[in-house]
């Protein structure tokens, strides 16, 4: 069985990215902005295990900062949760385009 | 002097009551407020009385001479080694004698004011200010250091001010109590500015060693002083003529008096206290104080305060004998007989019997407190009867208020010195003075006492006599006991004030003058008093044509006169007229178009250039996350590519 070569996984990778990024500013809707954002975090997960495995076996930093990444994408996930739930109640909306009175 | 905590306190505990019936008065002690003050003046005037028997009986002497006794002194702010601002406490004989004077008046005004004031509503802010009156006055007195005086001397132009203005409903007394304020702080302007020019050469704010500094002869500060000079008048002249020019100010003198007879809008009692014997004195006392500087080192400014007061003696007499309100009748007669103790300062020298007109002067500021605070208590009692202050309202009352008659004529004799009432004596001592050391002033003075005694007599037959008085005035009666035991305190003082031993207590130099008057000097002021009175008597005791034709016959003077010699006219065509167009309206000018103008210009450049960007903050999220990622991808090929 031949091993999947580097590139491949970061071709995956950069592909996950750019869809988020895409996905954050074309989507109106906080919810799948929000899992965008998500997207694009599990992109770069994907770049550290990939290093981590091909470059530097022996060693775990990759991995270890995958999963802080995680932790952190679950905090990020609660508190923008809490921003919508906030936001819905004041606009009865989850619609960005509906939130722009903070302006000049 | 071992007790310096209980002077301390007189000036302290009117200042207790300031603070507890200015904030707590009000809401707790509406109807009591009075008697907390009088109360605490009654304490304060005892510690005073006490004060004065340990200094001039137990402790004052060393060697026979009265001393300047320093009992407290706390540097307070220290500008340089030397010159500091200190809070201290000197005693010496003018000092004794004001705390006595001050805080006596103070006690009979507070008394007067139980019945003459009841029924206001702002009875406790009434007291209170008394208070605060009471306080910065005995602090002045106190005062140790020539800067400590300046803070208690704008102290009493402060609450003077909020007298003056105390029925402030009423335009006529704010417009007075603006002008009392302004043209005494224009005359403390020039105070200020002499003590920097005093302090400046003599290296020092304290009053005991810049007096010793600048009388000393040949001391280097004194050379300095004097060689320095501006516009070919030393220093030294200019100092004394500044500070000089605070205490006309303070004092009315000519022509800063402008103040005094529209100051006649606060409540009687209150012009009785701070407008006939403790504020208005406070020029005088300054002089006084300063007097060794004076005397020794520089005569040409002492005559500048004789010819100054003996002219405003003459000048406010003038005035006085044509004017109706009777108040305004009792403010001239204030303004003259201040002018009396000045020109008295001004013919006086130092040393020994020379010194005679500085006796004078203080034993007349002594004497005057008691009758001329009498005569404003008493004209206090009128106006609370008749409910007016002009003469013709008045008439034929001296059966309606027996007591206020006889004491309102013992002042008025006291005042037109006629013996063996209290004005005559010390008069005396000051027409002694003026005929030994100048003839012009003595005639002036001469002239004046005349005057005197017509005005004062003139006042005393138009309210007393004159015509029968309006019956419905008699069910009122003359008012509460409070008001009378005032009166009647203050009529015997102006009796005996006479036979204080003033001459062996206070002097320029310590040393007691044996002054003996020759009884033939005596008869010309009294002949000249009596006569006033008599022509008084002849056109004021019964109403008749005839004040009305002279008032005719002298046409022009009369007028002029009565219309206070045109000065406030004077006044408002320097302000108005010149002043306002010449500088106000250019310097407003200057104002609204160059500077407003230049700010309002950056004002507009600020708003344009942020007209142009503002579309950045637009308040949509994802515009805010675009330029950070931008922001981003800028930074990565700034670094990648620019950088390398």
């Amino acid at each position: 069985m031949s091993e999947i070569p580097l590139t491949h996984i970061l071709f995956l990778s950069t592909v996950l990215f750019f869809i988020g990024i895409y996905g954050l500013f074309t989507r109106r809707n906080m919810i799948t902005m929000l899992m965008s954002i998500e997207l694009m975090l599990n992109s770069v997960n994907i770049n550290f295990v990939a290093f981590n495995k091909y470059l530097y076996p022996e060693k775990i930093d990759g991995i270890f900062f995958s999963i802080f990444v995680i932790t952190i994408a679950a905090a990020e996930a609660a508190v923008a949760i809490a921003i919508i739930i906030n936001l819905y109640r004041s606009h009865h909306s989850i619609d960005v385009e509906d939130a722009t009175e903070m302006k000049y | 002097m071992s007790h310096p905590i209980y002077i301390a306190l007189i000036p302290l505990i009117p200042l207790a009551c300031f603070f507890v019936l200015g904030l707590f008065g009000r809401k707790y002690f509406t109807n009591s407020a009075g008697i907390i003050g009088t109360l605490g003046l009654l304490s304060s005037t005892l510690l005073s009385l006490v004060t004065a028997y340990e200094y001039f009986f137990v402790s004052g002497k060393v060697n026979a001479i009265y001393q300047k006794i320093e009992v407290v002194k706390y540097t307070w702010l220290e500008f340089s080694p030397g010159i500091s601002i200190d809070m201290g406490i000197l005693i010496d004989p003018i000092t004794v004698m004001m705390l006595v004077v001050v805080s006596f008046v103070s006690l009979m005004v507070h008394l007067f004011s139980l019945g003459y004031m009841k029924g206001e509503t702002r009875f406790a802010t009434y007291y209170a200010f008394l208070g605060l009156f009471t306080f910065s006055m005995l602090g002045l007195v106190l005062s140790s250091n020539i800067f400590q005086i300046y803070l208690f001397w704008e102290l009493g132009g402060v609450s003077s001010f909020l007298l003056i203005g105390f029925y402030f409903e009423k335009p006529s007394a704010v417009a007075a109590s603006k002008k009392a304020f302004i043209v005494t702080r224009f005359a403390d302007l020039g105070f200020l500015i002499g003590i920097l020019v005093l302090s400046f050469y003599s290296h020092t704010l304290d009053f005991g060693v810049l007096i010793e500094r600048l009388t000393t002869t040949n001391s280097p500060f004194l050379i300095a002083i004097n060689a320095a000079s501006f516009l070919g008048v030393s220093a030294l002249t200019w100092g004394l003529l500044l500070v000089f020019i605070g205490g006309a100010g303070k004092s009315a003198m000519f022509p800063l008096h402008i103040w005094l007879p529209d100051a006649m809008e606060g409540p009687t009692p209150v012009s009785a206290l701070i407008h006939a014997a403790t504020m208005v004195v406070a020029g005088v006392f300054l002089v006084a104080r300063l007097f060794p500087v004076f005397a020794l080192s520089n005569p040409d400014a002492l005559q500048i305060v004789m010819y100054t007061g003996a002219f405003s003696a003459f000048f406010a007499a003038v005035i006085a004998c044509t004017q109706t309100d009777i108040k305004r009748v009792l403010a001239y007669s204030t303004m003259s007989q201040i002018g009396y103790m000045m020109f008295a300062l001004g013919v006086s020298k130092y040393h020994g019997e020379d010194g005679l007109g500085y006796m004078g002067s203080m034993f007349h500021l002594f004497t005057h407190a008691f009758f001329k605070s009498l005569l404003f208590l008493g004209a206090g009692a009128v106006i609370h009867l008749v409910h007016s202050n002009e003469m013709k309202d008045m008439g034929g009352l001296r059966k309606l208020m027996p007591i206020t008659h006889i004491s309102f004529l013992v002042a008025c004799l006291a005042i037109a010195g006629i013996p063996p009432f209290s004005g005559f004596f010390s008069k005396e001592e000051i027409l002694m003075a003026s005929f030994e050391s100048n003839k012009l002033v003595y005639a002036i003075a001469l002239l004046t006492s005349g005057l005197t005694a017509f005005y004062m007599f003139r006042l005393y037959f138009s309210i007393f006599w004159s015509k029968e008085a309006d019956t419905h005035y008699a069910h009122h009666g003359e008012g509460t006991w409070s008001m009378k035991i005032p009166l009647i305190l203050l009529a015997i003082l102006a009796i005996v004030a006479g036979f204080a031993p003033i001459s062996s207590l206070i002097t320029a130099d310590g040393n007691p003058i044996h002054s003996s008057i020759p009884f033939t000097f005596s008869i010309l002021p009294v002949s000249l008093a009596i006569a006033g009175i008599l022509l008084a008597t002849r056109l004021f005791k019964t109403s008749n044509e005839l004040p009305q034709r002279i008032a005719i016959q002298l046409g022009g003077i009369y007028n002029a006169a009565y219309h206070k010699f045109y000065i406030d006219e004077v006044y408002l065509f320097v302000t108005k007229k010149v002043l306002f167009n010449l500088v106000g309206k250019p310097a407003a000018w200057f104002d609204k178009n160059i500077v407003d103008g230049f700010m309002n210009l950056l004002a507009k450049l600020t708003t344009s250039l942020s007209e142009l960007i503002k579309g950045f903050q637009s308040g949509k999220v994802q515009d805010y996350a675009l330029y950070f990622f931008g922001g981003i991808a800028g930074l990565i090929i700034a670094f990648l590519y620019l950088w390398k």
